[in-house]
């Protein structure tokens, strides 16, 4: 039994997500308020009760998400409801304290991952292990929200507007990774990986040593690029590529290939929109106005990095 | 082949820069019926692994209202205040340093970070303050490439300490790989082989940043060339 686990989370989250819908649908002023509320609120029940409702109600109402997003009925981001200088006052009064509760959520991470991660009494115990690190983040978000209301003394209504400001920034991109995580489930349910895989083995010059480890670090960063995720890339291009060529063809040692491998796929995921949750959703985040912006700022190290993978495979792979 | 219309319905969708959510559910059910499941079973797959994958969304939910509330107490005004007491402060040598700290961290087996509790809150603040201790009112552009920079950093650091010392989830999927096809390898040869590309991948980043901050200083050299000399 575990007390903290990913459930909880999800509970609070679908919580937080019914509020912001709530606010958006009896609120005077917003613009389009019926499509984002009803969005937000879909979204809500799909983390309240994921679970408990068939999948095939869940696909239909994330179509439902989909064609609200794609027909604009979402409203934007919303302006500030206090000034600058009303921060920089507050800023002043609060000094260096006001790092605490955003310290706390790494502090958390830190102790929660090695130390209350053991604690247990009997079979119960406090945080869910299997999914250590996102349980971790989690407590330290909750952690932090309470000691940041103590020491702001906000109104608890507080975290529920200011995330909302910026639940609204982020608007419908925050569920694209998550949707592109089903797609990546979608296209292993038809199997689309082993086509891809006989496709380059077949393209590209896998019978020279080099040209086989150029093949296998280009594969998985391209098969990255295309799929957003270099684990959904690494089963593909490792059975269709590396192990027939690298290995059995020419001898390479596995352990080597396989973990420059994994890092060139990263390489991929540096350089692709499909990778959401790093390139598009830090861009809304961060409020850039050229959605691609962290994209472009990644491609020399991305390229730079799978040069880099390309030689040290080389050199390594078939001598060790 | 016909089962690769998906990808190529992303290639085409994100060229014609079509809404990201249709491209990417219409992409998954091009290529469900092209494999010839029905629209419902199409749905129900979408459903089961979006209900499945609710963790990738939750941990940036959950930072959302803390972050929030921080920032309408000033949290970001009082990052950007503190770096520009620190005078060897530049854009690159706080976002260099932040991918330090991201890469040890994470090699280490724990994730402290992410572009939600910390790029946004502190380490794109901190790096713009930087940049403006020393050039003054910074444009919308050059803002605009340290965030940029900024989250940059954070993948980086992310991704290239990882695998090294602290075997975490990528090393132990690709154990599970090689093993299922009759290759045993051992967690730490795999960590241990990680190491050469983390190293490659900070000492690029010494070059971006440093790119980052002659790119910030030519962009704002009119106002700032004397103020900075002064």
């Amino acid at each position: 039994m575990k007390l903290l686990n990913l459930d909880l989370f999800y509970i609070i989250a679908g919580g937080f997500l019914l509020l912001v819908a709530g606010r958006i649908a009896f609120e005077p002023t917003a613009g389009k308020r019926v499509g984002s509320a009803l969005f937000w609120g879909l979204l809500a029940v799909i983390f309240l009760a994921g679970k408990a409702l068939p999948p095939m109600v869940v696909g239909y109402m994330v179509l439902l998400m989909v064609i609200l997003a794609a027909t604009k009925q979402l409203t934007g981001a919303r302006r500030w409801e206090v000034t600058a200088a009303m921060r920089g006052a507050a800023a002043a009064k609060l000094q260096n304290w006001i790092f605490v509760p955003a310290l706390l959520i790494p502090a958390t991470a830190v102790v929660g991952t090695l130390f209350l991660s053991k604690l247990h009494v009997g079979a119960w115990w406090l945080l869910d292990s299997a999914n250590l690190t996102v349980t971790s983040v989690c407590l330290g978000a909750v952690v932090a929200v309470a000691v940041a209301l103590r020491l702001t003394r906000a109104p608890l209504v507080t975290p529920v507007v200011e995330g909302s400001r910026l639940v609204q920034a982020v608007g419908w991109a925050i569920i694209l990774p998550q949707l592109l995580a089903a797609l990546g489930g979608v296209f292993s349910q038809a199997g689309v990986g082993p086509v891809v895989a006989e496709l380059a083995a077949r393209a590209l010059p896998t019978q020279d040593p080099l040209g086989a480890v150029v093949a296998y670090c280009g594969g998985m960063a391209l098969f990255t690029i295309c799929m957003g995720n270099a684990f959904a890339a690494f089963p593909v291009i490792t059975l269709g590529i590396g192990l027939p060529f690298i290995v059995q063809l020419h001898h390479g040692n596995p352990a080597i290939m396989a973990a420059i491998g994994m890092l060139s796929g990263y390489c991929g995921t540096l350089l692709t929109p499909m990778a959401a949750n790093f390139n598009l959703v830090p861009a809304m985040l961060l409020e850039l106005k050229d959605k691609n912006a962290v994209i472009k700022a990644q491609v020399p190290l991305a390229l730079g990095i799978l040069a880099a993978n390309i030689i040290i495979m080389y050199f390594c792979v078939y001598r060790f | 082949m016909i089962k690769l219309i998906g990808i190529l319905v992303v290639a085409v969708g994100f060229a014609l820069r079509g809404n990201t959510l249709l491209v990417v559910l219409t992409a998954g059910i091009s290529t469900g019926l092209a494999a010839g499941m029905s629209f419902n079973e199409i749905m129900t797959w979408f459903g089961k692994y979006f209900v499945e994958n609710r963790y990738v969304t939750l941990t940036v939910l959950l930072m959302l209202p803390v972050v929030g509330l921080l920032e309408r107490y000033g949290l970001r005004e009082r990052a950007e205040t503190l770096i520009q007491r620190a005078k060897a402060a530049t854009a690159g040598r706080v976002l260099l340093f932040y991918t330090a700290v991201r890469q040890i961290s994470v090699a280490l087996g724990v994730n402290i970070g992410g572009h939600a509790a910390m790029v946004r809150p502190l380490v794109a603040p901190m790096a713009e303050g930087a940049a403006q201790a020393r050039h003054g009112i910074l444009s919308e552009k050059t803002t605009e490439a340290i965030r940029a920079h900024a989250a940059a950093a954070e993948n980086t650091g992310n991704f290239f300490g990882e695998d090294t010392v602290f075997a975490v989830g990528a090393v132990y999927l690709i154990k599970g790989v090689l093993e299922a096809q009759g290759h045993p390898v051992s967690v730490w040869s795999l960590s241990f082989w990680g190491i050469p590309t983390a190293l490659v991948a900070f000492g690029l980043m010494i070059w971006r940043t440093r790119v980052l901050d002659q790119r910030i200083a030519r962009e704002s050299k009119p106002p700032s060339t004397t103020e900075a000399e002064r």
